[in-house]
């Protein structure tokens, strides 16, 4: 039976997102989606069902959801608090969703962005051809309480488990040269690549901002170049010299010069580093990228072969004393030899 | 006027031919054109194509399809004819979208008027009458960068920002227009409003406009404006195939 899921607090940016609309670069509209196109991938591995169907992407701080029918939950990317009816969740698995029960999500422990896919997919209505919110070009909205979102009957498996790959921590990101990285000097960008960021707190779906020690990067044209077309990943250097990495809601084209494109396989990286982690650039090769790429994609593909079934931390089972865990055991004050009903 | 048209590769996601390094109205008819040609070619690894002001993006995914063959049809594509002289490709149509010029709701016009050098009756005379061209669309969804006007036109930007001009406002700088498609801060000046929508992403054809569409903005008067809904085809404008 197909049900509802009701979204009964939601935190400031709850949005839902799937893999984004192509097709529609002419007419400036960039891809969109979910931020962590690997945790959506997960999610759908955890789930058994295609990566195409929609989850909800929380940044940060998550919500408080109900459903009106049985299913089948997954919690991916960025780690956050998770209780249902009181009960404490593990990140990366899958849950079974009772009618009624209360799925509480709270502030972020790891990480950015968090998602919450449900069996079958969130089944609201397509809108050019996908249902993920753009919000930077006004195609759907953020999540707010009172919203209820359509959800199939799907059959998953809950009990389900995954370790992704640390992805929630910055650290090394690698980068390709763009068509616009001679702009800049030799020694420009050699000094970026020497360079220690932090994430800056101004970082959303559309760029995350970089903050660096000592003074910006300045492209030799200055700031009079045409505005060119910008892919996601570019790090575009604005008129303070500080760069921004461009992410899936970016505009099509920008005026600001390009230093290099962050490699598909590390977006998720960027855009789960938490304000004031530490991010460097590592420049490889077009031919290194392809090979790094093709792997990614491979080990996408093979998601579904690493889930296995959650083993459960004692720790993390709320009822545990309801749990018959000593069935079989022997008394240390018991007389081994006494017989049956008599006591020592 | 042509020049030598470059390739580079676009990162992992597809190559980009340039026809110039500033924008000019030869380099942007030649995007225009080769844009259409590479479209009408079809080729299967090819999943979308864009221009820039003076660019073609042509989407491959270079991580299974080696970007020297693609560089090399493009190439050849290229070489078989002047771009910068071909003619402007078909299908496009031409939009009439009428337009208040002036009053409270499109304050800078006398403003751009006198840096233009004109009278207000001059400027509006010369805004209305115009016939622009889509260079490109986009910042926001479907909005038009439209060009050229006649060289008086090609005044700056203002240094502070107007804090939010509205969906549908004409704004002008440097010989070009903007139809916004929402509210937007801009440094551009407000000149005209139209009750056109650029996006509408419930409409059938959620996109108004393409590049190398054509539109002329006739002054209309304040009360016929405040007849016009947003909602009533794009705006009240006309539209009409361009042979």
């Amino acid at each position: 039976m197909s049900g509802t899921l009701h979204v009964i607090n939601a935190g400031p940016a709850l949005s839902l997102q799937d893999r984004g609309r192509t097709g529609y670069l002419a007419k400036g509209l960039t891809r969109g989606g979910a931020v962590d196109q690997l945790a959506l991938c997960e999610g759908a591995a955890l789930l058994g069902q295609s990566p195409d169907c929609a989850a909800i992407e929380m940044m940060g701080m998550g919500g408080t959801f109900e459903a009106d029918a049985d299913t089948v939950i997954a919690l991916t990317g960025a780690e956050m608090t998770a209780t249902l009816d009181g009960a404490p969740l593990i990140w990366n698995a899958s849950h079974a969703l009772p009618a009624g029960a209360k799925l509480v999500i709270g502030g972020v422990r790891s990480g950015t962005y968090g998602y919450l896919h449900v069996a079958g997919g969130v089944d609201t209505a397509l809108e050019m051809g996908a249902r993920s919110a753009h919000l930077t070009a006004g195609i759907g909205a953020v999540l707010t309480a009172g919203d209820a979102l359509p959800i199939p009957s799907a059959a998953a498996r809950s009990g389900q488990h995954l370790t992704p790959d640390d992805r929630l921590s910055g650290g090394v990101i690698r980068m390709i040269p763009s068509f616009q990285s001679e702009l800049f000097s030799p020694e420009t960008r050699a000094r970026f690549r020497t360079t220690q960021f932090r994430r800056d707190p101004r970082a959303n779906r559309q760029g995350v901002r970089l903050d660096m020690p000592g003074e910006g990067f300045v492209a030799e044209g200055g700031l009079s170049i045409v505005s060119e077309i910008i892919t996601t990943g570019d790090i575009q250097i604005t008129g303070d010299g500080a760069p921004y990495v461009l992410m899936c809601e970016s505009q099509t084209t920008g005026g600001y010069p390009r230093i290099g494109t962050v490699i598909p396989a590390d977006l998720p990286k960027v855009a789960q580093a938490p304000a004031g982690v530490e991010l460097c650039f590592e420049l490889i090769s077009l031919d290194a990228a392809i090979a790094i790429e093709t792997r990614a994609r491979a080990e996408v593909k093979a998601l579904p072969s690493r889930i296995a079934p959650l083993v459960r931390d004692p720790h993390d089972i709320a009822d545990l004393l309801g749990y018959q865990l000593v069935s079989g055991a022997v008394s240390a004050t018991a007389d081994p030899f006494a017989t049956k009903g008599e006591q020592p | 006027m042509s020049g030598t048209p470059t390739i580079a590769r676009v990162g992992l996601t597809g190559l980009l031919v340039s026809f110039g390094d500033i924008m000019s109205e030869p380099a942007n008819r030649a995007a225009l054109a080769f844009r259409a040609a590479v479209e009408a070619e079809g080729w299967p690894e090819v999943s979308e194509t864009m221009m820039t002001l003076v660019s073609v993006f042509v989407a491959v995914d270079l991580v299974t399809v080696p970007a020297e063959a693609v560089e090399e049809r493009l190439r050849a594509l290229l070489a078989e004819e002047d771009w910068f002289a071909a003619p402007l490709p078909a299908g496009r149509t031409l939009w009439h979208v009428p337009t208040v010029y002036g009053t409270d709701l499109a304050p800078q016009l006398e403003e751009a008027a006198g840096i233009a050098g004109l009278d207000p009756d001059e400027a509006i005379r010369q805004l209305s009458t115009a016939r622009m061209r889509v260079l490109t669309l986009g910042f926001a969804p479907g909005q038009p960068y439209l060009g050229e006007l006649p060289a008086v036109w090609d005044i700056p930007r203002q240094q502070g920002l107007t804090k939010s001009v509205p969906a549908g406002a004409l704004v002008v700088a440097i010989r070009q227009l903007i139809i916004f498609t929402g509210p937007t801060p801009t440094g551009w000046r407000h000149v005209g409003q139209t009750a056109f929508r650029n996006f509408n992403q419930r409409a059938k054809m959620p996109f108004a406009l393409s590049p190398g569409d054509e539109l002329i903005f006739p002054a209309i008067e304040r009360a016929a404006f405040d007849r016009l809904t947003a909602t009533e085809s794009y705006g009240a404008a006309d539209r009409e195939a361009i042979a």
